[in-house]
C-alpha cells in the first residue's frame, strides 16, 4: 500500500505519465497568462468583473450543449461549449454596463444583480439538460468546479495558444493600458481610445477564463485573476514588475495545485489551485518586501528604537547641560570631567520627558549593549562615544528647532514636539542645508543653547533660556 | 483672429438634460493667463473637459488654434485634478512624467532613454529632479501636484488646461507653480487655470473669467475682477426663473 503510494508519487512528480505531463503544462501556461491579465484588471479596479463574467458563462454552456445538435454540432465537443460561455460571458458583461449607464446603480449592485442571476439561470438550464438527456450531459458540471484530469492534448494546445494571444496583446499594448489603468481622463484627453482599450482587457478577460474553465471552474476562476496579482503587489512596485511576478506566482499556484491534486484522489483541483495561491498569498502579505506586514512592523520597531536611544541621550545631554555651565557655554575645553557630575540618576532621566520607567530602563539597557554608556545600580555614565552621540544628536534637535522658529513660523511653545516628529529621521544632507541656513558652521561641535525652556533647566535660568532664544534666533538670522 | 489658442462658441452642456453650463463665449488671447474662477458646481471643470471633447456638449463649438481639438492634440496639454486618480498605484515619479510623450512615442513603441530623459528635465523644471524613483505614493501632495505638472511640461504644448493645480498645495509648491506659469507666458505660451483662491487671481493671472453655469464676466483681470461682478458669480445661483426663462431664450433661438 505505501510502496504503491511511493510509486505513483515519484510517477506524478517525475512527470513520466504522458497525462499529468499535458495537464501540468496546461495549467502553469493557464497561470501565467491568467497572472498577466489579472494584474491590469485588478489596477483598472474591474478585479470583479471577471468574477461576474465567468459565472455569467454556465448558461451559455448549457444552451451550447443543448443547441448545437440542431446545428449539426456534438454537444459535448469542447469547442461549441466554450464558444457558448464565452458569448453568454460577453452578454452578461454588457448587461452589467448597461445597467451601469441606464439606471443610477452602482457598478457592485450590476455585477451582482447579474453574476447570481445567469449563475441560477446556467443552473436551471443545466438541470434540465440533465434531465432532458438521461446520463449524456453527465461531466457538465465539471465546468463549475473545474476538473484537470479531463484536460486533453487538443485542450492544452487552445491554452497554449490564447496564452500566448494574450500575452502578445498585453505587450503590445502594455504603455496605453498602463495609462488608462492609472489615469482615464488623461488617457482619453490625449485622444486614447479608453472604451476600446477597456473591451480589449474584457476580450483578454473572457478567452482566459474560457480556456481556464476546465481547469479551475467557473466559481474559482476569480481567484486565478486576483490573487497572483494580488500577492505580487506586496512585492514590487512597478506595474512591469507586478506583471512579470503575477505570472509567476499563477504559474506556480496551478502547477503545484495541479500536481496535489492528482496526488490525492477526490481533491478538486481548482479548490487546490485556489489554496496553494492563497497560501502564497499568505506569504507575500507577511513578507512581502515592499508592502508587507513584517517589513512595514520592522520599519517602525526599527524607528521607535531610534527615537527612544535620541531622547535617552539627548535627555541625559540636558540634564548634565543644565547643571555644568561649562556644557552651556559650549567651553568643552574646561569642561569639568568630575565623575559625580557626570553622572545621572534613572530618577532624573524619567522626569525629563513623560515616559515609563520601563521604556527609558530598556532603552538604557540597548545603548549599554551598543556602548554608549555605562549604568552602575542607579547611576548613568556616558561613554566618549556615547558623549559624541549625545551632542550630535542634541544638535541636529535644536538647529531643527531654530530651524522652525526662524524660517517656519511655529510659535517656540510648540516647537519642541515639532521638531522630535521629525529630527529622528533627518538625513546628513538634510542637515548640512541646515548648518547652511542658519549660518552654523558646518559639522561643527557647538551645540545651541535650547531655544526654549527645559524641563531639565533650574527655575534660576528660565530667563536666560528666553534671552538664549532671542539670541540663537539673531543668530540664525545674520 | 482664427487661430487664437481656444475660442469657445456657444458652448452648452448637460448631464443627463440637466444643464451644467449654458452658452459660454469665450476667446483666449495667445500668451495670456487665463483664470477660470466660479462657485463649487459652477462647471468649471466640466468646461475644460467639454473642450477636450471628454464630454459631449449638447451644443456649441470649440476650436484649438482654429482647428478641432482632435487635430491639435499635441498643442493642447491637460492638467487634471490631483484628486482624478489614485496615488497609490504602483508607478514612480519619472514614469508618470513620461506619460505625457506617450502619444509623440507612439503605440507599441517602448519608452527609452531620450523620454526618459525628457521627463527628468520636465521635473527639473518643477523643482523636484531628485524625487524622479520616488514612488507616486511617497510624494507629498505638492510633490505630486509638480508631478502632473511636469507631465503637462514635457509635452511642449502651446496650450495649457490646467484644473485646479492649486488646490491644496503647501506655499512653495505654489510659488514654483507660479513661476512656471509666467516662464511659460515669457515663451509667448497659454495657459487656462481652473482657480479657487480669489486672493491671488490679481497677482498671478492678467485675464480672468468669471463662470457660474454661464460666464458672467471675461476679460483683463483689472477691469473685470471686480466686487460688482464677484458677487453675481457667488452671490445668487441663477434661480429657477432664471433657468426657466434662459430655455425660453434658447428654444427662440434655435427655432
Amino acid at each position: 500500500m505505501i510502496s504503491s503510494f511511493a510509486q505513483e508519487l515519484t510517477r506524478t512528480l517525475l512527470l513520466q505519465d504522458h497525462n499529468t505531463r499535458v495537464v501540468m503544462l496546461a495549467t502553469t501556461l493557464l497561470g501565467l497568462a491568467a497572472g498577466a491579465v489579472g494584474s491590469f484588471t485588478l489596477l483598472r479596479r474591474r478585479a470583479l468583473m471577471g468574477d461576474a463574467l465567468s459565472h455569467a458563462m454556465l448558461p451559455g454552456i448549457g444552451l451550447a450543449f443543448l443547441l448545437a445538435p440542431a446545428l449539426g454540432f456534438d454537444g459535448k465537443s469542447l469547442i461549441v461549449l466554450l464558444g457558448g460561455a464565452g458569448v453568454s460571458g460577453a452578454i452578461g458583461t454588457l448587461v452589467i454596463l448597461l445597467i451601469r449607464h441606464q439606471t443610477r446603480l452602482q457598478e457592485d449592485a450590476a455585477l451582482g444583480i447579474v453574476l447570481s442571476v445567469f449563475f441560477g439561470a446556467g443552473l436551471a438550464i443545466l438541470g434540465m439538460v440533465q434531465q432532458a438527456s438521461g446520463g449524456h450531459a453527465a461531466g457538465l458540471e465539471s465546468f463549475i468546479l473545474g476538473k484537470t484530469a479531463s484536460i486533453t492534448t487538443a485542450d492544452a494546445v487552445w491554452i497554449a495558444v490564447s496564452g500566448l494571444v494574450v500575452t502578445i496583446v498585453l505587450a503590445v499594448t502594455y504603455k496605453e493600458l498602463k495609462l488608462i489603468c492609472f489615469d482615464q481622463g488623461y488617457a482619453a484627453a490625449r485622444g486614447y481610445p479608453t472604451l476600446g482599450l477597456d473591451v480589449t482587457l474584457m476580450c483578454m478577460v473572457v478567452l482566459i477564463t474560457v480556456v481556464g474553465l476546465q481547469a479551475v471552474g467557473l466559481i474559482l476562476m476569480i481567484a486565478l485573476l486576483v490573487i497572483p496579482a494580488a500577492a505580487a503587489r506586496f512585492w514590487v512596485s512597478g506595474v512591469g514588475q507586478m506583471t512579470l511576478l503575477a505570472s509567476l506566482l499563477g504559474a506556480v499556484s496551478c502547477m503545484s495545485g495541479s500536481l496535489i491534486s492528482a496526488l490525492v484522489p477526490n481533491l478538486p483541483s481548482g479548490a487546490t489551485i485556489v489554496l496553494v495561491g492563497a497560501a502564497l498569498f499568505f506569504v507575500s502579505f507577511v513578507f512581502g518586501s515592499n508592502r508587507g506586514v513584517w517589513v512595514r512592523t520592522a520599519h517602525r520597531w526599527a524607528t521607535q528604537r531610534r527615537t527612544d536611544r535620541h531622547h535617552v541621550l539627548r535627555g541625559i545631554y540636558e540634564i548634565l547641560e543644565s547643571r555644568s555651565p561649562a556644557i552651556r557655554n559650549g567651553n568643552l575645553t574646561e569642561l569639568d570631567l568630575r565623575a559625580r557630575e557626570l553622572q545621572v540618576t534613572t530618577e532624573e532621566l524619567l522626569n525629563v520627558r513623560s515616559w515609563s520607567l520601563q521604556r527609558v530602563l530598556r532603552e538604557l539597557r540597548r545603548s549599554r549593549r551598543n556602548g554608549l554608556l555605562e549604568q552602575t545600580a542607579d547611576e548613568i555614565t556616558l561613554t566618549e562615544h556615547g558623549w559624541a552621540e549625545a551632542q550630535r544628536i542634541t544638535r541636529e534637535h535644536r538647529l531643527w528647532e531654530l530651524y522652525l522658529i526662524s524660517h517656519a513660523d511655529v510659535a517656540p511653545g510648540r516647537v519642541d514636539r515639532d521638531a522630535e516628529r521629525i529630527e529622528h529621521v533627518l538625513e546628513p544632507e538634510m542637515i548640512y542645508q541646515l548648518e547652511r541656513l542658519l549660518r552654523q558652521s558646518p559639522g561643527g561641535l557647538k551645540v545651541p543653547g535650547s531655544p526654549h525652556r527645559l524641563a531639565t533647566a533650574p527655575l534660576a535660568s528660565a530667563p536666560a533660556g528666553r534671552a538664549d532664544q532671542r539670541d540663537s534666533h539673531e543668530g540664525a538670522e545674520r | 483672429m482664427s487661430d487664437l489658442p481656444l475660442s469657445i462658441d456657444d458652448l452648452t452642456v448637460a448631464y443627463q438634460r440637466k444643464p451644467v453650463i449654458w452658452d459660454v463665449e469665450l476667446d483666449v488671447a495667445p500668451g495670456s493667463l487665463v483664470a477660470i474662477v466660479g462657485p463649487n458646481g459652477a462647471g468649471k471643470s466640466t468646461l475644460l473637459k467639454a473642450c477636450m471633447d471628454l464630454i459631449t456638449p449638447a451644443s456649441g463649438r470649440v476650436r484649438f488654434f482654429g482647428k478641432r481639438y482632435r487635430d491639435v492634440r499635441h498643442r493642447v496639454a491637460y492638467v487634471p485634478q490631483r484628486e482624478s486618480v489614485d496615488w497609490d498605484f504602483p508607478i514612480n515619479t519619472v514614469d508618470v512624467v513620461a506619460m505625457g510623450l506617450y502619444r509623440q512615442i507612439g503605440w507599441c513603441r517602448r519608452v527609452r532613454k531620450p523620454h526618459l530623459q525628457a521627463a527628468r528635465e520636465a521635473l527639473e523644471r518643477v523643482g523636484i529632479a531628485d524625487l524622479e524613483k520616488r514612488q507616486i505614493s511617497q510624494l507629498s501632495g505638492g510633490q505630486q501636484q509638480r508631478t502632473f505638472l511636469a507631465r503637462a511640461l514635457v509635452q511642449r504644448a502651446d496650450l495649457y488646461l490646467m484644473d485646479e493645480p492649486f488646490a491644496a498645495v503647501d506655499a512653495a509648491t505654489e510659488k514654483a507653480i507660479v513661476n512656471i506659469l509666467s516662464g511659460l507666458k515669457a515663451e509667448g505660451k497659454t495657459a487656462v487655470v481652473i482657480h479657487h483662491d480669489l486672493h491671488t487671481v490679481r497677482e498671478y493671472f492678467d485675464q480672468v473669467v468669471l463662470i457660474n453655469m454661464r460666464v458672467v464676466a471675461a476679460g483683463a483681470v483689472e477691469e473685470v475682477f471686480t466686487e460688482e461682478n464677484l458677487q453675481k458669480t457667488y452671490g445668487g445661483r441663477l434661480t429657477l426663473l432664471d433657468q426657466a426663462t434662459e430655455a425660453m431664450r434658447r428654444r427662440e433661438k434655435t427655432s
